[in-house]
């Protein structure tokens, strides 16, 4: 269970959150442009990376709000949050770290 | 036979036990004393019952091993009745008046088993036995299946609820301590003088971890009173919370700590009012592992025999509960921890002779010992077999050098120490990776986790000296690390003792016969060995092939062993061998524990829409929807559902009838750019709807399948009423605010759940106008001024309501919307206007009924999440003017696809037969099995309006096959001749609805 820093309410328990996957997952502007490859990719294909992940949260049992988060995959360690339309972390703070954590 | 036996007593002088009080119990039927002090173990022991199950697969006798949470023989069931609980550890139950409890596994008796034949065919029940015997013929499976599950599974479960309160609770510190054992305390005491707020369990009821089983001098103190000392010292620190009885039993993210506190044991009732079990879900900054270490046996031939135990529980067993367990004692040890049980069985009277399969040193501290108490040593010396048929009687000791020597000794007990593992399960919870160290020949923490420290035993530093010090460190870097300054720590200063180092030895190669590796699965060395001769490589599928520790314990004894063994055979390092992997939890939970006080009303939320009473009054027959409680039907006096239905199905059609809808999610919409995200979430186009008119829509996901339907209302400018399918509204929201604050941000619109707010009351049929204009004012409601599709607010029954003309039934149907808290008297109203007309109440069965006659969809009933709506049949819905969400989908590969599963009506053969909703349609009903399957039945019901049955369902290409027969075929084998027919049944121009 983490523990999560809403950016609006604070420190809660996961249990006050809900994850919505991958953020940074722009719509296409023009969808029609689109061939079906690349119209896919942006429907069904996802990251997954071991190492930092930049994703988004919900505060359902809270304020309501989502805002994203960069969670460390391996350690669980959240990096950082931050809300929706500003910058994520630094690229040098998502390395990827050793297996047991830190 | 277990026999009380006169060499098994507790002596006068107990360590913890309270010999002047005796406590009367049952085992297995049998009447005995113990003392208070006791655990269930201690006093069967003290009775000198040797025999406490028979093992799981061969029935082979097992007796006490160990004094803790390894125990893989002694464990029973407690308790009878509603609260009886199985797979409890003996070593681990306190002893209390009155205590009944039997073997999980113990045939018909524990002298006589009729299974124990088995264990003449042990040599044909191999790993995988079950399935290389019994999957041929397949057909028999399913006997050999009711025959093995008979003869499955440890101890019964209760048969009726559980009538006991159970509890959680949060809890937050800055430092938790697990163990209570020296290393636990010191760490505790430390952080608790610096005044942080600290939490310490211990699984046992008692503090002291294994002091209790060894005394020994603590600064200047015997250890039972240091333990004494420390913890009246904890216990007048206000911000230390201790929790004895308290089994840590799961390490998760962010340091998030499950642990489970007995309060009252299986079998003793509880007071009124008070709770049995208390799951504690701790949240600390920092968490100090003070875990300590679990002994591990050693391999030789018959290795499970009844009087063979670990060398520390002989210590316990004599130290803390004062029984003498032996005259004639062996003692088989790789390293120095087996001579301390040497010297306790001296102590206690016993003739002693030591094993040891390392060379004689010149640094052994019990040379001099062993010369004074005529203990002899046979050092480079290997048991190779443990004789004995009730219970171990003689050893086989070999001796390597000249001429391999072989002696027979005679015993009534052998006391085993293979070396110790440190209890690693929270690290590895964590997700740490223990390494093994070959020098303490064992696995102990890797890297660091942060938050995290291991000390004592579970770091692997087993003395006395290394577990006080480790615990005043970790106290003060966990401190350091919560913002507080240590003061500065007690002088514990202890002489460190040299110890001659393990010899880390598993097993004699040419050791044979039967070397059981995990006791409570009767895993044998030979099975190990077949699973690595028949490819097995990875450790993983070795244990799932051989069941290495998969019993209740987890294989807390018997594991490392099996790894270490498989490693062997492999050829590999342990290292490279690796573990398996540890998960929660870490004994036992009891699922009372787990669920807590959700249980009965309190297990889920149970919505009741405002009408419930009138509802529960006129003998409505409730069904769940979500978490709504809606009425289904209303059956009179003598009426089955089925002609309940019936006629509230006539009653729609002809007369007038009413429907409680209040359970549709509904979101109020508000803001400038409303209309925008309308067009965008609904694939229809919303531009052109006026105040006072209302629209139906279908919502899709991003991948173009339906996701939601329902009717969205113009209240005024900018203002918007939307509303959902009852299963769907909270999902609805969430998925609208989404969109609107992550994607479209800069859109003003706002969104409302208003639910509960309003109560909504259908009222359709021919006479529903003339019914509803009983009741309201100030709306002319004839078709010219007020027609489908469009609404007015109103006074109804003296209460502002909104009122729409839309519907769900194909009828003429007003819908109101009014305040919950004054519905009521609305509902009462209009029921009353409608008793002339013959208005009858109808449930959620009725409406289902006549919207399938219309061919109205239900969202998650025919639709499953891989229906387009053009799979539907309900282009007409799909703009091709605009971008929504979805749309694009709609133009994919796979979408376009004309074999799609497409929505169609059925129309059976013979009108009275009623098609089961899921069953599968094939084309050809002589394919032979299993045949083409090309659809399913989605919904089905009887029509008494159209007077025969109907179904819809999704075939493949089912729009191109309008008119066609194709087949139901049963599970049964029966086939049953459908034609495909217009999802539409009745009055397909719509004309009822607009009159």
């Amino acid at each position: 269970m983490f523990l999560i820093e809403c950016p609006w309410c604070g420190r809660r328990d996961q249990g006050e959150f809900s994850c919505g996957g991958e953020a940074h997952i722009v719509r296409p502007a023009s969808p029609d442009d689109l061939d079906d490859e690349s119209w896919a990719d942006y429907l069904f294909n996802r990251k997954n990376p071991k190492g930092v992940h930049l994703e988004q949260w919900v505060h359902i049992q809270g304020c309501g709000r989502w805002f994203n988060a960069a969670r460390n995959t391996v350690s669980n360690k959240i990096v950082s949050v931050y809300k929706v339309g500003e910058e994520p972390p630094h690229p040098e703070k998502r390395k990827p770290v050793p297996e047991s954590g830190q | 036979m277990s026999t009380p036996n006169a060499t098994t007593s507790h002596l006068q002088e107990g360590l913890t036990v309270n010999s002047s009080r005796r406590l009367n119990f049952k085992f297995n039927g049998r009447s005995y004393q113990g003392v208070v002090g006791d655990t269930l173990a201690s006093a069967l022991l003290a009775n000198g019952v040797i025999v406490v199950g028979r093992s799981f697969k061969y029935r082979r006798r097992r007796g006490i091993v160990s004094d803790g949470a390894e125990e893989p023989n002694a464990i029973v069931q407690l308790g009878s009745g509603a609260t009886t609980v199985p797979n409890i550890r003996a070593t681990q139950v306190m002893l209390y008046e009155g205590l009944e409890a039997t073997s999980v596994n113990k045939g018909y008796s524990l002298d006589f088993d009729l299974r124990a034949i088995i264990r003449l065919a042990g040599r044909f029940m191999p790993p995988g036995f079950y399935y290389k015997t019994f999957m041929s013929p397949k057909k028999l499976w399913p006997f050999y299946e009711r025959l093995i599950r008979l003869s499955a599974g440890l101890g019964e479960i209760p048969k009726s609820p559980d009538p006991d309160l159970y509890d959680s609770i949060n809890a937050h510190c800055d430092i938790l301590v697990v163990g209570g054992g020296i290393a636990g305390l010191s760490a505790a005491l430390t952080a608790g003088l610096a005044g942080a707020r600290v939490i310490i369990t211990e699984q046992q009821p008692l503090w002291g971890g294994a002091l209790l089983g060894r005394p020994e001098t603590v600064v200047g103190l015997s250890s039972k009173k240091w333990i004494e000392q420390v913890i009246d010292r904890l216990k007048g620190m206000k911000e230390v919370k201790l929790l004895p009885n308290c089994c840590l039993f799961g390490a998760y993210d962010h340091h998030f700590y499950t642990a489970c506190e007995t309060r009252y044991p299986p079998g003793i009732t509880i007071p009124e009012g008070e709770v049995r079990e208390r799951v504690w879900k701790i949240r600390a900054r920092q968490v100090i592992h003070a875990t300590g270490a679990i002994e591990r046996p050693l391999l030789y031939k018959n290795n499970d025999l009844p009087g063979i135990m670990l060398a520390g529980a002989v210590s316990a067993y004599i130290n803390r509960w004062d029984i003498t367990l032996s005259r004639h004692a062996v003692v088989f040890t790789n390293n120095d921890s087996g001579y301390r049980a040497a010297c306790d069985l001296v102590r206690s009277g016993a003739s002693v002779v030591v094993v040891d399969p390392r060379a004689a040193s010149e640094t052994n501290r019990y040379a001099k010992w062993s010369d004074q108490n005529r203990v002899e040593i046979l050092n480079q010396s290997w048991i190779t077999e443990a004789r004995g048929t009730l219970r171990v009687r003689s050893v086989i000791v070999k001796r390597s050098g000249e001429g391999n020597q072989q002696f027979e000794f005679t015993c009534d007990l052998l006391a085993v120490s293979g070396g110790w593992n440190p209890v690693l399960h929270l690290y590895a919870y964590s997700g740490g990776k223990p390494l093994f160290d070959e020098q303490r020949g064992c696995f102990v923490p890797n890297a660091k986790i942060e938050g995290q420290q291991q000390i004592g035993a579970a770091n692997g530093s087993f003395s006395l000296a290394a577990c006080l010090n480790e615990g005043v460190e970790a106290g003060i870097h966990a401190l350091f690390e919560c913002g507080y300054s240590a003061s500065v720590p007690e002088t514990t200063e202890i002489e460190s003792v040299e110890e001659q180092p393990i010899l880390p030895f598993w097993r004699l190669a040419e050791s044979g016969g039967e070397q059981f590796i995990d006791l409570q699965n009767d895993t044998k060395v030979a099975d190990i060995e077949l699973a690595v001769a028949e490819g097995y490589r990875s450790i993983e599928h070795i244990k799932r092939y051989t069941l290495l520790g998969f019993g209740t314990d987890q294989g807390k004894m018997g594991n490392i062993v099996g790894m270490a063994v498989a490693a062997g055979l492999l050829k590999q390092t342990i290292p490279e061998t690796g573990t398996t992997t540890f998960r929660p939890p870490y004994t036992p939970v009891t699922f009372g524990a787990i669920a807590g006080r959700h249980v009965g009303p309190l297990f889920d939320t149970v919505r009741k829409t405002a009408f419930h009473s009138w509802h529960c009054s006129h003998g409505a027959e409730f069904e769940d929807v979500g978490q709504w409680r809606r009425p289904w039907y209303y059956p009179r006096e003598g009426e089955t559902m089925q002609q309940a239905v019936n006629r509230e199905c006539l009653t729609a059609r002809n007369q007038v009838a009413m429907i409680d809808a209040s359970t549709l999610g509904k979101i109020d919409i508000q803001g400038p750019d409303a209309v925008t995200f309308l067009d965008r979430i609904y694939t229809n186009g919303w531009g052109n709807l006026k105040p006072g008119r209302c629209r139906y829509g279908l919502m899709l996901g991003e991948d173009g399948m339906v996701m939601d339907d329902g009717v969205t209302t113009c209240l005024g400018p900018n203002h918007y009423l939307m509303t959902t399918t009852t299963g769907g509204a909270a999902r609805v929201l969430g998925w609208m605010e989404r969109w609107l604050q992550t994607e479209w941000p800069e859109l003003k619109v706002y969104f409302t759940s208003v639910t509960d707010h309003w109560a909504t009351i259908s009222v359709s049929g021919p006479f529903a106008r003339k019914t509803f204009e009983q009741v309201c004012e100030q709306v002319d409601l004839s078709s010219a001024s007020f027609p489908f599709l469009s609404f007015r607010e109103g006074v109804v029954a003296g209460v502002p309501t909104r009122i729409f003309r839309i519907s769900f039934s194909g009828e003429l149907g007003f819908e109101i919307n009014v305040n919950a808290n004054a519905a009521q008297g609305v509902w009462d109203a209009i029921w009353e206007a409608g008793q002339e007309y013959g208005i009858t109440a109808y449930g959620t069965e009725t409406m289902h009924v006549l919207r399938a006659e219309k061919g109205f969809i239900i969202v998650g009933q025919d639709t499953d999440g891989s229906v387009t709506p053009i799979d539907l049949g309900m282009n007409w819905i799909v703009s091709k003017k605009k971008d929504f969400i979805g749309r694009r989908s709609l133009a994919r590969a796979d979408t376009k696809r004309e074999d799609r599963k497409q929505l169609v009506g059925l129309l059976t053969s013979d009108p009275a037969r009623v098609l089961p909703e899921g069953a599968q349609l094939v084309a050809n009903p002589d394919e032979p099995l299993p045949a083409t399957m090309i659809g399913h039945v989605t919904s089905s019901y009887w029509s008494e309006n159209i007077g025969r049955s109907i179904a819809l369902a999704l075939v493949r290409g089912g729009h191109q096959k309008e008119g066609q027969r194709i087949y139901v075929r049963n599970r049964d084998g029966e086939t049953i001749a459908v034609n495909i027919s217009s999802s539409v049944f009745f009055d397909p121009e719509g004309e009822r609805q607009n009159v």
